[in-house]
């Protein structure tokens, strides 16, 4: 039995072509899927992420619970409303899962985590939070809309209300604020400015309308594939899971080291992988014919790597991947495509930004 | 309910035929391949000249999901190939029995056009699937 998003009925009603993921009936595309990816790069465009997995925490011990909890250290966060990403890990240094944490007060803050990991997340949670005072409460009561693009802001404008313009104007990249009845993140997966809008599951129809008819382009879960991709952000589950550590999956920005006396889960094992020194996630190129499709065997100087995510990349009209490789590799690298040996360029792991290539 | 026309022979491989009338056949993928397979992105098609046999793997249709081979479904010499494709793979997609062809073969043996099914045989092979 799969589960469907409030604005299930929405995406019919615009043709969507639907597909499970991960247990959820979720649409892939409205048509094309990549006049949907222009679309998001050139005007704007919306997905529905209602399927992810909100978490409210709150208590006496909520910032020292999260210090434990995650890699990133919530205490850089003083700023009410500002975000942080970060990895979840176990005890051996695997990701869990990677997830957004937004700062109310030392005492609340919200984290949004991946749908198709709710499960053990959830789980995971909880067992960390019995050693503190902290109250975790999952909302499903909420639906989420994100709506990407240069001119994502401008057209989501036109249907806020005064305060609600009033409260995100100016808002810095990676915050967020209740508007009202909307919570409003200046956060995304596409590489362009934007929104992610919390909405309860009542009025999530009726804001997916009105941004519909403020021209904003419904988009589906292949166009946010190939835009995350483009902008070089990891896909759970392909770019990084249990077994692998974060160092190894571009996500070595995302570990507070310091205070060295924050005793984070993971902190210990990734102390001694980073002595021992791991893969690299870096980014292929393939500009001839083709398509880099993850799980493709990648041979570097020094070894052998391996593709997790691929695709065409419909602003750069060529093949772009990330790919899990020994750190000796060089600039160039050879990919098993279809029996033969293709050459690639190695870049760093992000592709395009706000329109633009940036390889 | 996708379209099948019914003037037109079908792989089961999801190819179709036209008979051009002057021993040529035009080779295309029908509208429920090009469904299953997404927006084109790349299309690979053998060169005017190549000898194929029917059965034979001859180029590649490269949409943003997967990498599919397209099968020769009769034996023959390649005559002509849909150049425009090359800059519009698009055209398979929006037109996949019209401008999105892909190739024309000139057939060695009429007589294996009768190993191809017609739309009813495709339409039930495509409902098995």
């Amino acid at each position: 039995m799969t589960s469907k998003t409030v604005l299930h009925a929405k995406h019919l009603e615009s043709n969507a072509k639907m597909v499970d993921f991960h247990g959820w009936e979720m649409p892939i595309n409205y048509g094309s899927q990549i006049e949907e990816h222009h679309a998001v790069r050139q005007d704007a465009g919306m997905f529905d992420v209602s399927h992810m997995t909100i978490v409210d925490v709150k208590g006496a011990d909520a910032q020292s619970f999260l210090r434990t909890l995650v890699a990133n250290d919530v205490a850089k966060l003083t700023v009410p409303g500002k975000a942080l990403y970060t990895g979840m890990l176990n005890h051996d240094g695997g990701v869990i899962d990677d997830l957004i944490i937004y700062f109310f007060s030392e005492t609340e803050y919200r984290l949004v985590v991946n749908s198709a990991t709710r499960v053990k997340d959830l789980a995971w949670i909880a067992e960390v939070a019995k050693d503190f005072t902290v109250e975790v409460a999952e909302r499903p009561e909420f639906a989420m809309i994100a709506v990407q693009g240069p001119n994502a802001k401008a057209k989501t404008a036109t249907i806020l209300n005064a305060d609600q313009v009033a409260a995100v104007e100016g808002m810095k990249p990676f915050f967020g604020v209740q508007a009202g009845e909307l919570f409003i993140a200046t956060t995304g997966y596409t590489g362009e400015a934007g929104y992610e809008i919390v909405v309860h599951n009542d009025d999530a129809a009726d804001l997916w309308q009105k941004l519909l008819d403020a021209g904003v382009a419904p988009a589906g879960l292949g166009a946010r594939d190939t835009l995350r991709l483009e902008a070089g952000m990891n896909l759970y589950g392909l770019d990084m899971d249990e077994t692998v550590s974060p160092l190894a999956a571009n996500m070595g920005w995302t570990i507070a080291w310091e205070p060295q006396e924050r005793n984070f889960i993971g902190r210990e094992a990734l102390v001694k992988q980073k002595a021992e020194g791991v893969d690299k996630l870096v980014g292929l190129v393939l500009e001839a014919k083709g398509v880099l499709r993850a799980g493709s065997k990648v041979i570097v100087d020094g070894g052998e790597g391996v593709i997790t995510s691929g695709t065409f990349s419909p602003t750069l009209g060529f093949s772009v991947a990330l790919a899990r490789v020994p750190k000796s590799v060089g600039e160039t690298a050879q990919v098993e495509m279809r029996k033969k040996l293709v050459d690639v360029k190695v870049v760093k792991p992000s592709f395009v930004r706000n329109g633009k290539s940036i390889i | 309910m996708s379209n099948i026309p019914s003037e037109l022979k079908y792989a089961t491989s999801h190819e179709w035929v036209r008979n051009e009338g002057d021993g040529t056949y035009t080779v295309g993928i029908s509208e429920h391949a090009q469904e299953l397979l997404g927006d084109m992105v790349f299309v690979d098609l053998p060169d005017v000249g190549d000898e194929v046999d029917a059965g034979e793997d001859c180029a590649v249709a490269e949409s943003v999901k997967a990498a599919s081979d397209i099968y020769a479904p009769i034996t023959g010499e390649v005559v002509a190939i849909n150049e425009e494709l090359e800059d519009a793979p698009e055209q398979v997609n929006a037109d996949s029995y019209g401008d999105g062809w892909l190739f024309r073969i000139k057939a060695s043996d009429e007589s294996e056009l009768a190993n191809l099914l017609d739309a009813e045989g495709y339409q039930n092979s495509i409902d098995e699937d």
